[in-house]
């Protein structure tokens, strides 16, 4: 039996590498990969508080599911304004593309 | 009857407006040929149109029961109270007829001298357009029915002014004289508007019929208001005085002029010789009667300034190289002249001679100066220098300059029959009549007049045969036919029956020449002419000799009397240093510096804030987990 | 304590994912970061299956590895050079970044592992029936997801043609 801190722990982890990604990284791709490391902690807590806690329902396993369903809906429509934008400016850099600010 | 001789004259003011319109919209389309046509075409029919106004002003409507009539018609343009209002309008009357013969005959003379004097400038049509915007303001200045329309056509002659002596803009002593001219009758102007103000605050009016009227209750009774021991009127009649003395070049707002001669010498002919610098004669005898009744010391003033300048004039003129600032200080002399013919004159009847007088000298003088200034253009336009030592023996290349600038030569030194003995002799009779000294005045500058005239005539015409890289020859047709026909108004408009037409009160009276005054004054200028002929027509040493043995008053009559100097110390020196400097440096470090101190700090502040908005995504989430981090620490502990 | 089978390959999967979560953040060479991404992702559909929700790993592994994936891949090649590298993080970001991170890891580690789940049950075996799952997703009852079901399918085809409207050329 696997207690359930362990899952927590890996969980926390990848929720904070995927933060320090968002923060670091100088590329819109890379900064978007972070984000699914974010969310991909999110469900793994979700699955895991459903298993251990209510074993007997299955609204986290669905919530994980919709989330699941709703990262990848995000991340299409991320990547389109991404290769919109590097279409117009050439680069996907953040500091870089400064013409969406003003 | 009248109402279509006002709609010929707001066509007169009309046409010259489209002209600079036109030409100066048009953006350099023009061909030269075109824009020399349009130009002069509307002229034409500009000057035609005003031959008609005044035949039919003068000998058949303008008249009634023998008194020449005011005519006016005019519209409301602002309202100050029920009484003060300004209009704009046009005003016929005898003299305002008359300027526009001469402004209109003048100003046409010189576009078509311009096709050739001109020929293939930079900026041809650009000159026409200023010639055109010129001839409409000094048509509407004549004709403007008050004060304040005047000042407004007054500042718009100044500007056209300004422009076309800074005609040649790359030339940095063109540029110079430009503004030099403009500030100085700008100054002038200061004193006019604060004249208008203080005369309208206290006669409640603008407009010239109600100032002017003999029998008006302005004239009747005056305010009684004083300030510094003189009555609030005079201040306000000598204020204006001050602007007329500004573009008339008076003494001592007379360094403006010689500069201006920079500008091209058709310009020159038009503007600094026949019409605008006489808007100061022209704007004393349009409030005569105000002058004359309210405020007979400051007409005193106006007779002594126009005295005191014409001597000094006279005698600068006598030392100058310079062909054209001879012709300068000869314009500034001849205008004084009509100052003290005004300065000296009474009112009604024979004692308006000196009215009369003026207004005859301004009308033969505007013709034979801009005949002098066109043939001086003629022969700087054959020789390529203004300086006299560049010329001599000029008669054999230039027949016809040389012959129109011998009667214009004539004309102004006084010689019957030519048109300058006639009026300048009304004006000495006048002052006779009325000052011993200024006639003696006047009687010694008509001889220096002869005298100096031909010594440039000598000048440039006979004297020292002068080699030439080039053969000097005329200018062509455009150039030569206004000589001849400006030769001709000289040779006539000396006849002009001038006591029938322009007079104090409207009534023609009866003068006839006084021989016991003419003869004296002929035999002056032929005094004049004879010592020139001595001195000038063969070279030879007198003038040196004469120069050696009044050297110290050569010196400083060549040098102007140093007017120049002395305005340059006191503005450079005195107000630069004293005054302005400080204030400058109280702008710069005291109101600057209030500025420059809330700038700063805003900037420093924004600069320090505008991190909040950096539009940096992940800056915004590092601050949104960190706070949220601190917040759900705060929470927990 | 003994060690079972599905704690080793808890800790192998648990490895995989620290390891390769931190150099999908770390890697310059952008397709390196995608594909230890990748690792990640199929090292969770692993801790689902362990967790027993099958389903969900199947699901996990189609959607994001099978789909989201292969659109970063796609997309890298788009704008991207291969090799190239990505610029150098500036060390006061590294220093930021690391702080936010630690001290909230902390934080959340602190407050998880302090909590007592007194409800923590043995993971029952076998794996859920996929007939519940299904009915649960097609019912209108209590703890059943018609109606988020229809919204998400919604929002997906709200997003497919966003997508396209926004990529398209002009």
């Amino acid at each position: 039996m696997i207690p359930i801190e362990y899952y927590f722990v890996i969980s926390t982890l990848m929720l904070f590498i995927g933060v320090y990604g968002f923060i670091t990284r100088p590329n819109m791709l890379a900064m978007l990969m972070s984000l699914e490391l974010i969310l991909n902690a999110v469900n793994i807590n979700f699955a895991v508080f459903n298993r251990y806690l209510y074993a007997d329902q299955l609204e986290g396993m669905f919530f994980s599911l919709f989330s699941i369903g709703i990262a990848a809906a995000e991340t299409a429509v991320a990547i389109a304004i991404i290769i919109n934008v590097f279409r117009h400016e050439k680069k996907i850099e953040t500091n870089e593309v400064k013409n969406l600010k003003y | 009857m009248q109402s279509y001789i006002i709609i010929i004259s707001i066509l007169i003011l009309a046409l010259p407006l489209l002209n600079f319109l036109v030409l100066g919209l048009a953006d350099s389309r023009f061909s030269h040929k075109t824009a020399g046509t349009i130009g002069t075409f509307g002229l034409s029919i500009v000057a035609i149109l005003s031959y008609i106004t005044a035949f039919n002003y003068f000998f058949d409507f303008g008249k009634i029961d023998g008194v020449y009539q005011k005519f006016t018609q005019s519209v409301e343009w602002l309202r100050f109270s029920d009484t003060l209002h300004i209009d704009l309008g046009i005003l016929l009357d005898p003299i305002s007829v008359m300027m526009l013969v001469v402004i209109s005959t003048v100003s046409l003379m010189v576009h078509i001298y311009s096709l050739g004097y001109m020929k293939g400038e930079r900026g041809f049509q650009r000159y026409y357009a200023f010639l055109s915007l010129f001839t409409f303001s000094m048509l509407g200045l004549v004709v403007a029915t008050n004060i304040f329309q005047m000042y407004i056509f007054w500042e718009l002659v100044g500007v056209s002014s300004f422009l076309l002596i800074g005609f040649y803009y790359t030339k940095p002593s063109a540029v110079k004289a430009a503004k030099k001219a403009f500030i100085v009758t700008r100054f002038a102007d200061l004193g006019f508007l604060i004249g208008i103000l203080i005369l309208s605050y206290f006669t409640n009016t603008f407009d010239f019929g109600a100032l002017t009227d003999p029998n008006g209750s302005i004239i009747g009774n005056p305010a009684s208001a004083t300030f510094m021991g003189f009555s609030v009127l005079s201040w306000a009649t000598l204020l204006i005085f001050m602007g007329g003395a500004g573009k008339s070049a008076m003494l001592p707002l007379h360094i403006w002029l010689p500069d201006a001669m920079e500008g091209p010498t058709p310009v020159s002919a038009l503007i600094h010789a026949a019409t605008m610098v006489v808007a100061g004669v022209y704007l004393v005898a349009r409030l005569f009667p105000l002058y004359f009744f309210v405020t007979p010391d400051v007409l005193t003033v106006v007779a002594y300034i126009g005295a005191a300048t014409s001597l000094f004039a006279a005698v600068v003129a006598c030392t100058q190289t310079d062909i054209k600032r001879v012709l300068a200080f000869s314009t500034i002399s001849q205008i004084a002249y009509m100052m003290v013919a005004l300065g000296v004159s009474g009112f009604g009847g024979h004692d308006g001679l000196g009215y009369m007088s003026s207004m005859f000298h301004l009308f033969t003088h505007a013709f034979f100066k801009a005949l002098l200034f066109l043939g001086a253009g003629a022969v700087i336009h054959a020789v390529h220098s203004n300086e006299m030592g560049d010329m001599g023996g000029l008669r054999k290349y230039l027949p016809i300059t040389h012959i129109t600038f011998l009667i214009a030569c004539l004309s102004i030194a006084g010689i019957p029959p030519f048109s300058g003995f006639f009026s300048k002799d009304e004006i000495l009779v006048a002052a006779f009549h009325h000052d011993k000294i200024l006639f003696a005045c006047q009687y010694l500058v008509a001889g220096l007049t002869a005298f100096y005239m031909f010594r440039l005539y000598f000048g440039i015409f006979w004297g020292k045969e002068t080699h030439y890289h080039h053969t000097p020859h005329e200018g062509g047709v455009a150039m030569s036919a206004p000589l001849i026909f400006l030769g001709l108004l000289t040779l006539v408009t000396g006849f002009v029956p001038f006591h029938d037409l322009i007079t104090t009160n409207g009534v023609s009276f009866a003068a006839h020449i006084d021989w016991a005054i003419a003869i004296p004054s002929i035999l002056v200028g032929v005094a004049g002419i004879a010592v020139a002929t001595v001195m000038y027509k063969k070279p030879s040493d007198i003038p040196n000799k004469v120069a050696t043995a009044f050297n110290g008053f050569y010196v400083a009559t060549k040098n102007k009397f140093y007017f120049d100097e002395i305005y340059l110390f006191v503005t450079k020196k005195i107000i630069f240093n004293c005054i302005s400097t400080p204030i400058a440096w109280f702008d710069r470090h005291i109101v600057d510096g209030f500025m420059d101190f809330q700038a700063f700090w805003s900037n420093m502040l924004s600069s320090n804030i505008r991190y909040l908005q950096s539009g940096r995504v992940q800056q915004y989430v590092w601050v949104f987990t960190a706070s949220a981090i601190v917040i759900a620490a705060l929470v927990i502990f | 304590m003994e060690i079972t089978a599905n704690q080793i390959i808890f800790f192998i999967l648990s490895a995989i994912i620290v390891v390769c979560s931190v150099f999908a953040v770390t890697e310059r060479k952008i397709l390196r970061a995608a594909t230890h991404l990748l690792f990640v992702l199929l090292a969770t559909a692993g801790l689902y299956f362990l967790l027993n929700y099958h389903f969900l790993a199947a699901v996990q592994i189609s959607v994001y590895v099978g789909g989201i994936l292969i659109l970063f891949v796609f997309s890298i090649f788009l704008t991207s050079q291969v090799g190239s590298e990505m610029p150098a993080v500036k060390l006061s970001r590294k220093i930021a970044g690391l702080v936010v991170s630690i001290s909230g890891a902390a934080l959340c580690l602190f407050v998880l592992l302090t909590q007592n789940y007194p409800g923590a049950q043995e993971i029952s075996e076998g794996e859920i029936d996929m007939t519940e799952i299904g009915q649960a997703l097609m019912g209108v009852d209590e703890f059943q997801y018609l109606l988020p079901f229809e919204a998400i399918s919604v929002l997906l085809l709200a997003c497919i043609i966003a997508a396209i409207l926004v990529a398209r050329k002009k």
